[in-house]
C-alpha cells in the first residue's frame, strides 16, 4: 500500500534498535516477550477479532448506500413490503430517469458541477498562494495573521446568513450561483493545509536560489512552488469539491427550486405529497454518484490527504 | 521542476549584465526598488484573498447580525429596518420554542457527538493494526463522508420508517414493537443523531489514526516494560498521545452540532421538517432560525436566533476549556 509505505518504513526502522536493546536487556525472557508484543503499535498484526469488528464497521458504512441502490432499483410496493428487499430489483434505469426529471436533477447536477468546480479551483489557487506566503515568506505580522486564519475556523459561517442573504439580494444574486460561490472562494482549512505541507516539503534554499536568480515572488510561486505543491493541491481540490458539493444550509436558503444545487433539489423529492420511495432513493443515488465515483477512483489519495492534514494540524 | 535554479529564467530582471552606463545604474536602482517592493508587498498580496473573502462574507455578516437583531426587518421589505431595541431578545427569552430548540440542540448534540467520537477512537485503534486490505477499510470508513446530508438523510428517513423501515423490521426480529421514529421525541432525536454519527465517525477515525501513527514506538515499549496491559497502554499511551487531535475533533463536532440543520429538516419530510416535527420535538436552533426568517418572514428575529447560537458556542467553548483544565490538573 503506497499510502502506508512511508510511515511503515520509519516504524520498521525502529524495531531494529529495539532488537539491539533486546539483546542487551538484562531482564531475560519476560522482557523479551514484552518486546515481541510491544502493545497497541502498528506492528501488531490484526487478529480475527479485529477483522470481524472492521468488517462490521465497513458493513455499517456501506450498507445504507447499498440499500439506496436496492431501493432505487425496485418499485414502490417492493420497497414498502416487510421484510424489506435485500437484493436489487429490475427498475434501476427507469427510476433513475424518472427521478432525474421529477427533481430537475439535470440542472441541479450542472449547477453543482459549476459551484463545486469553481470553489475547488479558487480554493486551491488562493490557499496555495497564502500557504506559500505563510510557510516561506517573511513579513511583519505573519504569526498574528496565521493565528487569525486558524481562529476563523471557529466561526461557523451559518451565523451570518441573515445579513448575507440581504447582501446577496442587494447585489442581485438571489437565487443565482454567485451567491453560493463567492462566500466560499477560499477556506481557512485550505490555507492551513497548504502551509503545513509547504513548510516541510519546500526547501528554503530553493526559494532563496530563485531570489538570487532575480525571480520575483509570483515567478517563484509559479515555477518553484506549484510543481512541488501539486500532490497536496490535488487532494485539497477533491476535499473542497466534496464539501462544496455537499454544502446544504446556505444553498438551501439562497437558491430556490428553479435553480438548485443537488442537495437542494433532493429535498424536493421527499417534500411531495405522493411519496414514491423508490424514486426518492433513485434521486439520492443520482446525487451521490459523482462523489462515489470520485471516492472509488481517488479514495486512497483522499484518505491520505485527510490524514496528512491531521497529523500536523 | 519547470526551471533549474542555477540558470536564471528567461527575462528575469537583475541578471542581465549591466554595461555600467548611466541608464544601466538607473535601471538597476529601479530594479532594486521593485525587488524591495516585491519582497515586502507580495506576501500581503498572497494572503489578501483569504482575508478579503472572510471579511466580506463571514466577519461583516457576523457583526451586522447583531445590528439587525435590534430591528424589525421583514423578508419582503429587506431595506426597511425599524429600530426595536432589545425587543427581539426579550421575545426570544420568553418564547418556549427557543428553549425547546436550545434543549434539543443540546441533547441531539450530546447524542450524536459522544458516541461518534468514542466509536471513532475504537475504529482508529482497529485501523492502526497491521492489516491486509487496510486501504479498503479506510476508504469504506470514509465513504459516508462523501454522501451529502440530503442523500444520507433521505436514506435514513426510509430506514427509520415506522411501518416498513428496515430498522423496525430488524427490531421486530427481537420482538420489539414498531417504534414511531418520527413522532416519539427521543426516538426522533436518536434517529437524527444516527445520521450524524454515520456520516462523521469514519472521518474522525482517520484523524485519530493519523495521530496514533505519529506516537513514538518507544513509549509503548516503555509501558510494556512497566507491565502495562494492552488496555492500559491504550489508556495511558495512545489516548494522551493523540490528545490534541481529540480536542480538535471535539471542537469541530461541537461547532457542527450547534449548527445542525439539514438532517432534522429532511428527516421531517417537507413542512414538518422546518418546525422539527409536529410538536417541535426535534427542532434545533438552526431550524428555528430558518423558521423565523424564511417561514415567518421575520429577519430581525432570525438574526436574534443566530446571535443566540453564537453565544451558545462561546459558552460551550468556555465550559470545554474549564473542563479540560480541571482534567489536566488532575492528571
Amino acid at each position: 500500500m503506497t499510502t502506508d509505505s512511508i510511515p511503515v518504513e520509519t516504524a520498521d526502522a525502529r524495531p531494529g534498535t529495539a532488537q539491539k536493546e533486546r539483546k542487551d536487556s538484562p531482564r531475560g525472557k519476560r522482557s523479551r516477550q514484552l518486546f515481541r508484543h510491544p502493545g497497541a503499535g502498528r506492528q501488531h498484526h490484526a487478529g480475527p477479532v479485529a477483522y470481524i469488528l472492521l468488517g462490521i464497521a465497513s458493513l455499517f458504512s456501506l450498507f445504507p448506500l447499498y440499500w439506496t441502490m436496492v431501493a432505487a432499483s425496485s418499485d414502490n410496493t417492493r420497497v414498502t413490503q416487510s421484510p424489506p428487499p435485500f437484493l436489487p430489483g429490475p427498475h434501476l434505469l427507469e427510476n433513475l430517469g424518472k427521478a432525474w426529471q421529477d427533481a430537475a436533477l439535470g440542472k441541479a447536477m450542472l449547477n453543482s458541477m459549476i459551484v463545486a468546480g469553481v470553489i475547488a479551483l479558487s480554493t486551491v489557487l488562493f490557499a496555495t498562494l497564502a500557504g506559500f506566503a505563510f510557510a516561506k515568506l517573511r513579513f511583519k505580522g505573519r504569526n498574528v495573521l496565521l493565528m487569525l486564519v486558524i481562529g476563523t475556523m471557529l466561526v461557523p459561517p451559518q451565523l451570518g446568513v441573515v445579513p448575507l442573504f440581504m447582501l446577496m439580494t442587494e447585489l442581485g444574486w438571489g437565487q443565482r450561483l454567485p451567491a453560493v460561490i463567492f462566500p466560499t472562494l477560499v477556506s481557512a482549512v485550505g490555507v492551513f493545509f497548504m502551509r503545513q505541507y509547504l513548510t516541510e516539503a519546500l526547501p528554503d534554499e530553493l526559494v532563496e536560489a530563485g531570489r538570487v536568480d532575480g525571480a520575483h515572488s509570483l515567478r517563484i510561486f509559479w515555477s518553484i512552488v506549484l510543481p512541488i505543491a501539486r500532490p497536496p493541491m490535488a487532494v485539497l481540490f477533491m476535499i473542497t469539491f466534496v464539501h462544496a458539493w455537499n454544502d446544504f444550509f446556505w444553498p438551501f436558503i439562497v437558491l430556490d427550486m428553479t435553480n438548485p444545487t443537488v442537495p437542494v433539489a433532493l429535498t424536493q423529492l421527499s417534500a411531495g405529497y405522493v411519496r414514491d420511495q423508490s424514486l426518492i432513493m433513485a434521486g439520492a443515488l443520482l446525487g451521490t454518484l459523482p462523489l462515489l465515483a470520485m471516492f472509488i477512483i481517488f479514495g486512497r489519495q483522499i484518505v491520505g490527504g485527510i490524514m496528512q492534514g491531521a497529523v500536523k494540524g | 521542476m519547470a526551471i533549474s535554479t542555477s540558470t536564471p529564467p528567461d527575462g528575469a530582471p537583475g541578471t542581465a549584465p549591466s554595461d555600467g552606463s548611466g541608464t544601466g545604474t538607473e535601471r538597476q536602482r529601479r530594479r532594486t526598488l521593485l525587488h524591495r517592493l516585491d519582497v515586502r508587498g507580495a506576501p500581503y498580496a498572497f494572503v489578501a484573498p483569504f482575508f478579503v473573502v472572510f471579511a466580506a462574507f463571514s466577519f461583516y455578516p457576523l457583526i451586522y447580525t447583531s445590528w439587525i437583531s435590534l430591528h424589525r426587518v421583514e423578508l419582503s421589505t429587506l431595506d426597511v429596518m425599524e429600530w426595536v431595541g432589545f425587543d427581539n431578545y426579550t421575545a426570544l427569552w420568553e418564547d418556549d420554542r427557543f428553549w425547546n430548540a436550545l434543549f434539543n440542540t443540546f441533547t441531539i448534540g450530546v447524542l450524536s457527538t459522544v458516541p461518534q467520537l468514542l466509536m471513532a477512537l475504537g475504529l482508529a485503534h482497529l485501523l492502526n493494526y497491521q492489516l491486509r486490505g487496510s486501504t479498503f477499510f479506510r476508504v469504506a470508513a470514509l465513504t459516508p463522508y462523501a454522501t451529502s446530508v440530503g442523500a444520507a438523510a433521505l436514506v435514513f428517513t426510509m430506514l427509520f420508517e415506522r411501518d416498513f423501515g428496515m430498522i423496525n423490521w430488524m427490531l421486530s426480529l427481537f420482538g420489539v414493537d414498531n417504534v414511531d421514529w418520527e413522532n416519539n421525541k427521543w426516538a426522533a432525536q436518536t434517529a437524527i443523531s444516527t445520521i450524524v454519527i454515520w456520516r462523521w465517525t469514519g472521518y474522525n477515525a482517520l484523524l485519530y489514526l493519523a495521530a496514533m501513527q505519529a506516537i513514538p514506538r518507544d513509549r509503548y515499549e516503555a509501558a510494556a516494560i512497566d507491565g502495562a496491559s494492552r488496555w492500559q497502554q491504550f489508556l495511558k499511551v495512545t489516548v494522551p498521545g493523540i490528545r490534541s487531535t481529540i480536542v480538535f475533533t471535539i471542537v469541530l463536532s461541537t461547532i457542527g452540532a450547534t449548527q445542525l440543520f439539514g438532517e432534522p429538516l429532511i428527516f421531517g419530510q417537507g413542512p414538518n421538517g422546518i418546525t422539527g416535527g409536529a410538536d417541535n420535538q426535534y427542532q434545533t436552533l438552526g431550524l428555528l432560525l430558518y423558521e423565523e426568517g424564511w417561514k415567518n418572514y421575520q429577519m430581525g428575529r432570525a438574526a436574534t436566533v443566530a446571535w443566540a447560537m453564537f453565544l451558545l458556542l462561546i459558552v460551550v467553548f468556555i465550559v470545554q476549556r474549564l473542563v479540560a483544565r480541571v482534567l489536566a490538573r488532575r492528571a
